[in-house]
């Protein structure tokens, strides 16, 4: 099979508008989760890592001026600006790939222009854009993809299912580039319906850590361009070694009580990259610090017996960020891969799940080949994908 | 008090969309978690919603809920004791 | 999706993949392996015809009243697929689930958004939201059937065939699965209209069909024929 490789990718989150701002500043351990007292997102005070809005038009002031035709800023909403954004620095370099018909455009979203619904938006657009075709139709009209976008929404595993996705068309020699992008925004749809289930922390989250009370919801999107025809100039080849998808069967919000599905999804995505548990350098894990989902995420791993491997959870620096989650941690995990360095798990301070996880308490340099990535979501959903230095 | 037994009986059923069950299928001091009713972590979340919409109670410890919670009559008891 | 596809079509032809069961939901009209389950003129509302439906299928599920329409839909075309059929003879990993629609959940985000309207009544639902999520229907099928292998929910404008075929394609090229629910479900208001059909490979196949009905060569002509015809 041709291997997938990774040429370019972009994080905007609260911590920065590019990958590199985003790993400096967990570099320097920023956390982006703050308290928010905005009634537009919810009625009370509530945590939340989110976007600066005056930057985020800024910059998207600064993409128009490129695509001149293209109508105005404010005929686009929060969403599909941070998306035009993402894949716009994504395709630096490399702009040709959009207009290429040997490349699809893969989008990750749970709720796409959820805010539509709210009463003060609903005179400035129009009520198609709720749909998530409609959004995937204004990216791909934006940059002049020539295929019709893959639209996946999937939960939380959103992310991981859409590389994973990407990857098995480019393998099987259906396009030759794919161009990933994964984003949500923080709305007070989606605030009210986790206050609703009791699971928002009110303090800045702290995955798998004793005294974690709840996720922190944040906002943000991902980019990834994938190739299966690198060029020979670009190494090192950063490739999607094996992933897989798979369903608790048990409940429709609480995760398994064994952790034994989403094991089943890591010990898939291991057979394919023909790995042992030995060869797994680092876990890039889901880590919502929910009581239920961290404590099955580490007997998954302990089934897989991976607690020996080095773990950590993007979370307590950006928040959970929905259908961007998966592709923004696989990136920051890449740039690990990258860099040979293991970012701190931030928030964390004391183990507080049953199985023995080595949870990384503190930023360190460290030789990293190969990385595992997990994600978890309501409808019993599990992901995993494994990331390799060749 | 057996008013608000029956009262609370069809707001469950209400709320939990146990459609095949009436409120005399319900004994109010049998537990409602566990067997009989079939409710799970979500309808437990929502006893905690009907509470505080229809009589204007907060339970502000979710681990209150379980004692609150275990049967009709302990709901009523309890509505009762903290109703405005 | 691109045309120029030819490594996978010719793999496709080898895989001789079955529809060896399907069920279409659609104008208070119930199609099962070419026969008609149920009908009935005159229901006007969604909620009467889909527990009309419920009743005449006879399966004891009280958790069916908890959900949303689309899972109401997705659960109750599933169980009359896996009626016919059986699935036992598959380990559960090997099971994939790959649905589509075109609204995601809006029709119960509306529902949901009608809890956060009013500050004066500003009751989020629990049992409401948990359903704004595209993928619960596949939670709930796995659930009832248990299915733990593959699943994914996939958005596209209108019914989009090929995009199916290819993504359920890959799953058996890649070995992921050995047999797959795959279909659509679309729910806004009172209309709706779902496709649900089991995918199994031709020389691998747990049952021998009902009479009447012949197993049909899983493509995209074929899925835009059950969901047109019907």
């Amino acid at each position: 099979m041709k291997p997938v490789c990774i040429v370019n990718d972009n994080i905007i989150t609260s911590l920065g508008f590019t990958t590199a701002e985003n790993i400096a500043a967990i570099k320097n351990g920023t956390i982006g989760i703050r308290t928010v007292d905005d009634p537009d997102l919810y009625p009370s005070p509530v945590q939340l890592s989110l976007i600066e809005t005056d930057q985020l038009f800024s910059k998207f002031a600064e993409v128009l001026q490129h695509y001149k035709k293209v109508s105005p800023a404010a005929s686009f909403t929060r969403l599909e600006k941070m998306f035009i954004i993402s894949i716009y620095d994504a395709l630096k370099g490399q702009p040709m790939i959009a207009g290429n018909p040997r490349t699809l455009l893969v989008i990750s979203t749970t709720k796409g222009n959820i805010n539509l619904l709210e009463n003060r938006h609903r005179t400035t657009f129009s009520h198609k854009r709720l749909y998530l075709w409609e959004l995937g139709r204004m990216i791909q009209t934006f940059f002049g993809f020539v295929n019709t976008p893959l639209i996946i929404s999937n939960a939380c595993i959103s992310g991981v299912v859409a590389l994973m996705t990407a990857s098995r068309f480019l393998q099987s020699g259906a396009y030759d580039h794919a161009v990933v992008a994964g984003g949500d925004i923080a709305s007070e749809f989606v605030i009210s319906g986790f206050q609703s289930f009791q699971a928002l922390s009110p303090a800045p989250c702290k995955p798998f850590d004793l005294n974690r009370t709840g996720l922190s919801l944040g906002e943000g999107c991902g980019t990834m361009v994938l190739t299966a025809i690198p060029e020979k100039n670009e190494e090192p080849c950063i490739t999607i070694a094996g992933a897989a998808t798979s369903n608790d069967a048990n409940h429709i919000s609480g995760p398994s009580r064994t952790g034994q599905e989403l094991s089943n999804a890591i010990n898939e995505a291991m057979k394919q990259a023909s790995l042992d548990p030995a060869a797994i350098d680092y876990i890039s894990t889901h880590g919502t610090a929910t009581l239920f989902n961290d404590e099955m995420e580490s007997k998954a791993i302990e089934l897989c017996s991976l607690l020996e491997v080095p773990v950590n959870s993007f979370k307590g620096y950006w928040g959970h960020t929905l259908g961007a989650a998966g592709l923004i941690e696989s990136i920051a995990a890449i740039s690990s891969l990258k860099d040979n360095i293991l970012y701190r798990s931030a928030g964390f301070e004391t183990l507080g799940v049953q199985a023995p996880l080595n949870v990384i308490s503190a930023i360190r340099k460290d030789q990293i080949n190969i990385c595992l990535k997990t994600a978890s979501g309501f409808g019993g959903c599990n992901a995993a994908i494994i990331f390799q230095k060749d | 008090m057996d008013e608000l037994i029956n009262q609370l009986k069809k707001e469950v059923i209400e709320q939990l969309n146990l459609e095949e069950i009436s409120p005399d299928d319900i004994n109010p001091d049998s537990p409602l978690f566990g067997e009989g009713l079939g409710l799970d972590s979500i309808d437990a979340l929502e006893l905690i919603v009907l509470l505080e919409k229809n009589y204007g109670i907060k339970i502000q410890d979710p681990k209150d809920g379980k004692k609150v919670f275990h049967s009709i009559r302990t709901m009523a008891e309890y509505i009762t004791e903290h109703k405005k | 999706m691109a045309d120029a596809m030819l490594p996978l079509y010719f793999r496709k032809i080898n895989m001789d993949l079955l529809i060896t069961s399907y069920c279409h939901l659609h104008d208070n009209k119930v199609i099962v392996n070419d026969r008609l389950f149920f009908y009935q003129e005159n229901i006007l509302k969604f909620a009467d015809f889909i527990k009309s439906v419920y009743k005449q299928e006879n399966v004891n599920y009280p958790k069916f009243y908890k959900m949303d329409p689309i899972s109401k839909v997705g659960f109750l075309a599933a169980e009359l697929v896996l009626k016919q059929t059986t699935i036992e003879g598959y380990h559960p990993e090997k099971v994939g689930v790959v649905l589509s629609n075109s609204s995601s959940s809006l029709d119960t985000d509306i529902a949901h958004n009608e809890t956060i309207k009013n500050r004066s009544s500003y009751f989020p639902s629990p049992s409401v939201f948990v359903y704004t999520l595209p993928n619960i229907v596949i939670g709930e099928i796995c659930i009832k059937n248990k299915i733990k292998g593959e699943n994914v929910f996939l958005i596209s404008e209108t019914f989009n065939g090929k995009l199916l075929c290819d993504y359920v394609n890959e799953l058996f090229i890649n070995e992921r699965v050995e047999a797959c629910l795959c279909g659509w479900v679309e729910v806004m208001g009172n209309n709706c209209n779902a496709l649900m059909v089991l995918v199994e490979h031709a020389g691998r196949k747990q049952n021998e069909g009902v009479p009447g009905f012949k197993f049909l060569p899983f493509n995209a002509e074929n899925l835009n024929l059950i969901i047109t015809l019907n």
